[in-house]
Order: C-alpha cells, then sequence, then structure tokens
C-alpha cells in the first residue's frame, strides 16, 4: 500500500490522467510493471499466438512453392524467401472456385435480406404493436433461435425434396433464414425497445400509419441494430455447411465451404497449397467486412446473448 | 380528455372496415408477423415434427416409409456404435464447454485490464470466431496432418518426442485433436461476451473490497463471479448446444473416424441418413438428442429468470 502511494506521489500525473480517462480500469495501476508481465503480458501473448497460428500457417502454406512445402529439413518449415502465387492462381484459374465464391454469395445476400425483411416486420409487431399473445410469440422465437441445424437437416431435405428445391440455390436461400430469423428478431426487438414510445404517438396522433411509423420514424432509429443485424447474419450463412452439404449435389452450385471439403481435395500430395489458398480467400470477405464493422459485430454477438 | 374525444367523434364520419382493421393492433400484427410465420413453421416447425416422425418409420432415401413403432429405437439401444458415439458426444462436449469456460474466462479478465491497443486486440481475438468454421478446419486438418504435421515437426526439433504424433489416426488422438480445435474455435466467443458482462460491473465495487483488505481472488471469488453469474449460464448454454449438435468440425478433420472413435450424434446421424440412406434410423439418432438439448434450455430459462431477479424486474 505504501509502495502504491509512493507512486502516486512520483507519478501523480498517470494516476490523474488515469483516473479522469477511464474508469473501468479500476485498481490496476497498483501492480507493479514485472508483476503484469508474468500475470496479464505473457499469458495474453500465448493465448493470442495460439488463436492466430493456425492463420499465419494457412497464409504461409498458400504462398509457399510446392518442393518447400513438403521437405522440412531443408527449407525452415517457419518462413519462405520465394513466396508463389501458383497456389492462388491454379484456383482461381484451373477451378471452379470463382462459381463457388459467386454461389456463396448470392445465397448470403438473398437469405439474409429475406431475414431482415421479415425480421423487422415480426420484431415491431411484438414489441410494439402488441398484439395478443405477442409476449408468447417472442418466447417461441427465442426457441427457434435453439433448435439446431443438425437435428433438422434429415427432415428438412426430404422437405426440400418434396417442394422440387432440391440442387438449386433457392433449397439454401429458403432454409437459411431458419436460422437466422429468430436471432435477427430477437436482437431487433432489444434494439426497438430503446426507441422511445413518445416519437410513435405523436406520429399517431399526426395521423401517420404503422407502415409510415416503421419505415420512416423506426427503421431510421435503429439503422446499428439493422446493420449488426445484417452482418451476423451474412457471417452465419457464409459460414452454414451442413445445410449445403445436404441440399445440393451439383458441383455448379455448391457454396465454398462444402465445396472446398467435397471437389477441392483430390488425392494430390501437392493439394495444400490450393486447399489453404481457398480457405484463406474463402473467409477474406468475411474478414475486411468484419474489420469495418468490429463495434456492430460484438454488439450483436452480445446483444444476442444478453437479451 | 374526454371532451376532446367526444368532439371528434361528433365531427369525423363513422371508421369504414378497412380503416377500422388498419388500426387494430391483433390484425395488423398478424400480417406484420406472416413472413417470419411462414418461413419458421413451413421450414423449421414443420420438419421438426417430421423429424420425429421419420424416427417411428422405416423411411429410406427416396422412399417414404411405414410406422414401425419403436424399431428404430430398439435397433439403435443394441448398436455398440450409437452408445460410443453418446459417449463420443459427451465427452467431447463436457470436456471442450468446460476448458472454453476456464480459458474463455480467463481470457475476459486479462482483456478487462487496462490494456495497450485493447480494442485491436479485443478484435483481433474474435477472428476465430468470424473465420467459416469448415475453413479453420481444414487448417488444423492440415496442422495435424500425420507425415507433415508443423506441430509434430517443432516437438520433434526440439527433443520432446521421437517420431510424428498420428494426430488423426489413433483414437484417443484424434478426440484430443478435435476436441483442441472445437476449443480454439469457441473460446473467443465465451471470451468476448463475457467481457462484455465484466464492463458492465461497477469498477467501484472493487475499489471499495480492495480498501477493506480484499485479495484479488476474494475480488473474483465475491465480486466478479456472483454478477457474472447469469451471463455465464446463458453463455454456457450456448456453447453447450453448439459443441452438443457439432458437424462441421468432424465432418471436415476425421469424418467420423478412426473406427468412429470421433464420431458425434450429429455426423453419425449424417452418415446413417444421408450416406447410407436410412432416413428413419438417422432422425432416431437426431431425435435423441432432442432431450439432452432441453435439457440445456432449462439451464438458459433459470439463468435468465435470475439475471432479471437481480436486476429486480418482474419475471414477465
Amino acid at each position: 500500500m505504501t509502495d502504491a502511494l509512493a507512486k502516486q506521489v512520483a507519478e501523480p500525473q498517470h494516476v490523474l490522467s488515469d483516473s479522469t480517462a477511464d474508469h473501468s480500469e479500476g485498481m490496476s495501476y497498483l501492480h507493479s510493471l514485472p508483476r503484469r508481465l508474468i500475470t496479464l503480458y505473457l499469458p495474453l501473448s500465448l493465448i493470442l499466438i495460439v488463436l492466430l497460428f493456425p492463420f499465419y500457417w494457412m497464409a504461409l502454406t498458400a504462398v509457399k512453392p510446392d518442393e518447400q512445402l513438403l521437405d522440412m529439413d531443408k527449407f525452415s518449415p517457419f518462413w519462405t524467401w520465394n513466396p508463389t502465387f501458383k497456389h492462388v492462381y491454379k484456383l482461381l484459374f484451373q477451378t471452379d472456385y470463382p462459381i463457388w465464391l459467386w454461389n456463396t454469395m448470392l445465397v448470403a445476400v438473398c437469405a439474409t435480406a429475406l431475414s431482415i425483411i421479415a425480421s423487422v416486420l415480426a420484431a415491431y409487431a411484438i414489441v410494439r404493436l402488441r398484439y395478443k399473445g405477442a409476449r408468447w410469440v417472442g418466447g417461441a422465437i427465442f426457441l427457434a433461435y435453439l433448435v439446431p441445424p443438425s437435428i433438422l437437416f434429415i427432415p428438412l431435405s426430404t422437405v426440400v425434396f418434396q417442394y422440387g428445391l432440391f440442387d438449386t440455390p433457392f433449397a439454401l436461400i429458403l432454409t437459411y433464414p431458419t436460422i437466422l430469423i429468430p436471432f435477427s428478431t430477437w436482437l431487433l426487438m432489444g434494439y426497438f425497445k430503446t426507441i422511445p414510445f413518445e416519437l410513435e404517438e405523436c406520429a399517431l396522433i399526426d395521423g401517420a400509419s404503422r407502415w409510415q411509423i416503421l419505415w420512416r420514424i423506426v427503421l431510421p432509429l435503429a439503422v446499428p441494430g439493422l446493420i449488426s443485424a445484417f452482418i451476423f447474419c451474412f457471417t452465419l450463412c457464409w459460414n452454414e455447411f451442413i445445410y449445403a452439404l445436404t441440399f445440393i449435389s451439383s458441383t455448379q452450385y455448391k457454396t465454398v465451404p462444402v465445396a472446398i471439403v467435397t471437389a477441392l481435395v483430390d488425392g494430390d500430395v501437392y493439394r495444400w497449397g490450393s486447399l489453404m489458398a481457398g480457405a484463406l480467400i474463402g473467409s477474406l470477405p468475411l474478414v475486411v467486412l468484419y474489420a469495418f464493422f468490429v463495434e456492430h459485430y460484438v454488439s450483436a454477438m452480445t446483444g444476442a446473448v444478453k437479451e | 380528455m374526454t371532451d376532446a374525444a367526444i368532439r371528434a367523434k361528433v365531427v369525423a364520419p363513422e371508421p369504414s372496415l378497412m380503416e377500422r382493421l388498419m388500426t387494430n393492433r391483433d390484425w395488423l400484427g398478424f400480417w406484420f408477423m406472416m413472413p417470419a410465420a411462414a418461413f419458421l413453421i413451413l421450414f423449421l416447425a414443420y420438419p421438426l415434427g417430421l423429424g420425429v416422425w421419420l424416427s417411428f418409420t422405416d423411411a429410406r432415401l427416396g422412399r417414404a416409409g411405414v410406422f414401425v413403432g419403436l424399431d428404430n429405437y430398439d435397433f439403435l439401444s443394441d448398436d455398440p456404435t450409437f452408445w460410443l458415439t453418446v459417449f463420443n458426444t459427451i465427452l467431447y462436449t463436457t470436456v471442450a464447454s468446460t476448458i472454453k469456460f476456464a480459458i474463455g474466462l480467463y481470457l475476459a479478465l486479462l482483456l478487462n485490464e487496462r490494456l495497450p491497443f485493447k480494442a485491436i486486440i479485443r478484435a483481433v481475438v474474435l477472428i476465430p470466431f468470424i473465420v467459416p468454421t469448415v475453413l479453420s478446419a481444414i487448417a488444423f486438418w492440415w496442422l495435424f496432418d500425420p507425415q507433415f504435421s508443423i506441430i509434430s515437426w517443432s516437438l520433434m526439433k526440439l527433443g520432446l518426442i521421437t517420431q510424428n504424433i498420428n494426430f488423426l489416426g489413433d483414437p484417443w488422438n484424434a478426440r484430443w485433436s478435435v476436441i483442441f480445435a472445437n476449443i480454439w474455435r469457441g473460446v473467443p466467443f465465451v471470451a468476448i461476451t463475457l467481457l462484455a458482462g465484466l464492463q458492465t460491473v461497477s469498477p467501484s465495487l472493487y475499489e471499495a473490497a480492495t480498501i477493506d483488505g480484499a485479495t484479488p481472488w476474494q475480488n473474483f471469488r465475491y465480486i466478479t463471479y456472483p454478477l457474472l453469474t447469469p451471463i455465464i449460464a446463458v453463455v454456457m448454454t450456448f456453447s453447450v448446444l453448439f459443441t452438443f449438435t457439432d458437424f462441421q468440425l468432424i465432418w471436415v478433420m476425421t469424418r467420423g473416424g478412426p473406427v468412429n472413435a470421433t464420431h458425434l450424434m450429429a455426423t453419425f446421424s449424417y452418415q446413417r441418413a444421408i450416406m447410407s440412406g436410412y432416413l428413419g434410423e438417422g432422425s432416431a439418432i437426431a431425435t435423441a438428442m432432442i432431450p439432452f438439448l432441453l435439457l440445456a434450455i432449462l439451464v438458459s430459462w433459470f439463468g435468465l429468470q435470475r439475471r432479471k431477479w437481480q436486476q429486480g424486474e418482474d419475471n414477465d
């Protein structure tokens, strides 16, 4: 305690700026630097290395020449001095990879758009119209969120077959919303609740219809929520595997995750380069999107859990 | 107010049926719910019921089945492979969720400290969760390659082992390998959501406790943990739910092998239903997962209740 006091006296400015700038830091200024090295920086960097190493390895493999990939004694495996774009070239121009990317994009955008429209209407009705039984419907939607795709894919495959959607992009565009709607409705309900009710009352008195209120007042105020929902839905679509694996059989309609596993994996020993390139390029759109909207993404994730 | 209403009624003409419907909450609510309800009923509720029904039939791929009662369940209860997958699933879920929780909470506590470049570090931590599971599973497949694994190579260079580790070829090695991959992917989710919970804990509580002489452990045990319990309950429910029904990781890395050592109930039902074509049996396996899921949902429900109670809200 005396130590800490001495430190405070020695660095009054530091302490001052600390207490004014950020209150969430609590009492961490009591800890000395060596102690922070051991208890904070060391474990944190260890965890970060483990979390990021697979990506480094993915990127490195994608640009390594073939002979360096498998010969670890002659070349240091952790670095390469002569990167090659052979694998990327092979992937983009000698396989259907661009088509798969396009399929994934198309399915993700359509399914997300459908889900957001349906969710906005549903969330608004549950939170603001408060029709009879709205509370129960809200609960049911939360339950629907908890139904995992892995217990639905078998009956869904027969349903998709009955509706004549099997092996078309529509099989995915129409089934993905079942994963997305519960989530985004739940998220948007949280956002709509924060919009003051008085705004709507004013509009009602001025003679606006419910539709106009939703379109002109609620939606513009809920833009952050809409972005969060959009990004999270888009990521989920891009990530989806089991439905795409079950409902699509022709190579030309496959999405990236499924195509990489089923069509790109051949017996070749040297396949790793293009496999890793495929995985890397397939993740890139999401990572770029994520980089621009980190805050929205985090609020979507935590919002859905906290609600 | 009443005066105004009466005058308005006198002046305004009787509203038409259409106008009355347009202001009726129930009628409007019905139409607003329509799109979402259509999707969820056609592609979620109906298949869910159909799945349970299929598990009581002998349906095959391309052939509607007839009702056979509990035959599928009977058959499965005598099938050692089924019990092996149940064991695998429970092992996978328990071990992976526990470690995910421990590391996730630890990482959240670390990230809650004062750090330079905190925003960037937090953003980077979440990347494993953003990247599609299948694509990172492929990276792990390569990392766990029997011949060219960089892990084996590094350990050999360090002199810790003498020959390559057969990561995905040996039953127990394969189990630990897929569990590791699952933990790797799940930790960011747990850490970031718990971090959001930690940030709502008022620092003045810690200050007061520290002035009263509380140790860091007591700070954690008597302040952080009780305040975090509700969000832990919810996060862990989701984590358990998604781990229990995991499919992608296993399918990409091992396809359930070697000798079914890593088959989970989800991958096993895919193998029986889609690859071998026994839809009825596959549905029975999938239906057998429902009781476990209900258990998880109940825990989540009570977690939510407790959170509301702590915040002094009504139970609604």
